[in-house]
């Protein structure tokens, strides 16, 4: 039984249909990427899975059961960690205050898990009692993966972690979040930099009008002419 | 030196009364404007009814503040503050909450606070009727404490009344316990991380709805808390939230929307520069005639403005601190 799956998912923002039928599914050891043109429907698909915009047909099962439309605060509870791709700090409060509050539901986890993420980002460590806002992109990004993991997620969704980073902290999200994944938490990503976020990805799912175009593992697309020729620039 | 006490009773004790009164008054509008984004017009009128509840229990337990030596309205703060915060929370369940849900936008949020504003001052007045009432009833005394200021020249006391010291004490309690409770506690924290970012809190686990019961709460007893103390200090009025209203808005905006320290320093901007504008600045200028050309009489009332038009005191304030700094003394969120 895979971790997550997604079967035939539509939905959308107000009767507007974004997503017609999208297929996903992911194993807890497997970083799965979903890329696409824009207006794919990639952040939506994302979105849709957390609860936060109505699923009007299909279903999505975690660990076989189904969670489809339920808000996300019971998604965190039953393991699932999603990071916005904007606005995923709390900016007045601190890097530490931030990372407490992803364990807001786990309050016996703070003190464990606050020493766990600072090891794994250790610049946020040097930075714990300054306001999030202040911090540069990069590390508002590892604010906001830490911040979802403090709530021990079984299944991580990452939204453009990368977006609007320079190169150098693009591959450091990327090594931390196959590290991530190492560690036994499952990964669904979206991403811009889709040839770098298909090399670690172990499922790849292209998206284009709402629709699965292409599946299969990260470096099988990354092979394909077809897709290197329509969605990765050539 | 009797024109220093003078000063002091009239402008230091003065102030810090009306400001502190203000301040808590602020505190919870900012509260309400950082969690729900709206301003909340019916807040005068919270605490006109905690005030209410205040007078309605003292007549029913008359004389219980005797046996433990506090005015007897005092006593019966604690429990007229667990009223309105449950008035609070009931009036969100039932007009706020279902716009909420319908994500109306701001301003119909609004528009329903000044219904509320309405409803509940036609409830207040359906009760209480429109004249002003003592909340110290027959047989009990308002404490007056005469402090002599131990200078030679000085022949007058300073003047301080018991609710004022109730007042000033409470005042520190409530603001040093909020700051503790934004700060340190899971749930102020998780108050500050919606007032931030509401979907994000809500993607962290945090359920929202919890956090704005809450807010009113806290909004509501700290509304009791500054209606009953002004009564105490003058008396209760069924309309006293229409002298409310403006300067505690004022003081919000003043310190900053959403801020709540900036809420604290505004309602002292706001009640010292009220009390320093009807202040009447002849008695301090008399000793020093002497210096002035003998033509230059000085008027018997030097006052900015008359008492009667106090209440243009915040408006000028509100202008002033808008144009100087958009955003409030503290950096606050623009509405």
């Amino acid at each position: 039984m895979p971790l997550l799956e997604a079967r035939g998912v539509h939905g959308g923002y107000g009767g507007m249909n974004i997503l017609n039928g999208v297929d996903m599914a992911i194993e807890a050891n497997e970083v799965g990427v979903i890329v696409g043109p824009n207006g794919a429907g990639k952040s939506t698909m994302l979105k849709a899975i957390f609860g936060l915009l109505t699923v009007s047909q299909g279903e999505i099962l975690l660990r076989g059961e189904p969670i489809h439309n339920l808000p996300p605060n019971k998604l965190v509870q039953r393991g699932m960690g999603f990071v916005p791709q904007e606005k995923n700090v709390f900016p007045s409060l601190t890097v530490k205050e931030n990372l407490e509050m992803g364990a807001f539901l786990k309050p016996g986890n703070v003190k464990r898990m606050l020493k766990h993420v600072y090891d794994f980002f250790p610049p946020l460590y040097d930075k714990r009692h300054q306001p999030a806002g202040e911090l540069s992109g990069g590390q508002r990004q590892m604010v906001a993966m830490g911040r979802a993991l403090m709530a021990e997620p079984d299944v991580l969704l990452l939204d453009e972690p990368t977006a609007g980073l320079s190169p150098l902290y693009m591959n450091e999200i990327f090594e931390r979040v196959k590290e991530i994944n190492a560690a036994g938490v499952g990964i669904l990503m979206v991403e811009q930099n889709a040839k770098q976020a298909l090399a670690i990805a172990d499922k790849g799912f292209v998206l284009a009008a709402g629709m699965n175009r292409f599946t299969d593992t990260g470096a099988a697309l990354l092979a394909d002419p077809e897709v290197a020729k329509s969605f990765l620039g050539g | 030196m009797n024109e220093l006490v003078f000063f002091i009773n009239n402008v230091i004790v003065a102030g810090s009364v009306t400001g502190s009164i203000y301040a808590i008054g602020a505190i919870g509008v900012t509260l309400i404007f950082s969690i729900m984004r709206f301003a909340h017009f019916a807040h005068a009128d919270m605490m006109t009814f905690g005030t209410f509840m205040v007078l309605l229990l003292t007549l029913a337990f008359p004389g219980a503040g005797g046996a433990v030596g506090l005015p007897t309205p005092i006593v019966m703060l604690p429990l007229a503050m667990v009223l309105t915060a449950l008035l609070a929370v009931g009036i969100d369940k039932a007009f706020y909450k279902p716009l909420r849900a319908h994500g109306v936008k701001p301003i119909v949020m609004v528009i329903a606070s000044l219904g509320v504003t309405l409803m509940l001052q036609g409830v207040i007045r359906l009760f209480a009727g429109t004249g002003s009432q003592n909340l110290y009833l027959a047989g009990e005394r308002k404490e007056i404490y005469r402090l002599d200021v131990p200078f030679e020249m000085a022949a007058r006391p300073i003047i301080v009344t018991e609710p004022q010291v109730i007042l000033f004490l409470l005042t520190i309690v409530c603001v040093v316990g909020l700051h503790l409770f934004l700060n340190r506690t899971r749930l102020g924290k998780a108050m500050r991380a919606m007032s931030d970012n509401p979907d994000l809190a809500r993607a962290s686990g945090i359920n929202t709805n919890h956090i704005v019961a809450v807010t009113w709460v806290i909004a509501g007893g700290l509304a009791a808390i500054a209606g009953t103390l002004l009564s105490l200090d003058v008396t209760f009025k069924p309309d006293l939230s229409f002298f409310l209203l403006l300067p505690i808005f004022a003081a919000a905006i003043v310190g900053g929307v959403g801020h709540p320290y900036g809420a604290i320093a505004g309602g002292f901007v706001v009640g010292f520069a009220e009390t320093l504008a009807v202040f009447n600045w002849t008695v301090l200028l008399r000793p020093v005639q002497h210096l002035f050309p003998a033509w230059l009489e000085i008027p018997r009332n030097l006052a900015f403005v008359g008492t009667e038009y106090k209440i243009v005191v915040p408006f000028f304030i509100l202008v002033a601190i808008l144009v100087w700094r958009p955003t409030g003394l503290f950096k606050g969120k623009v509405i």
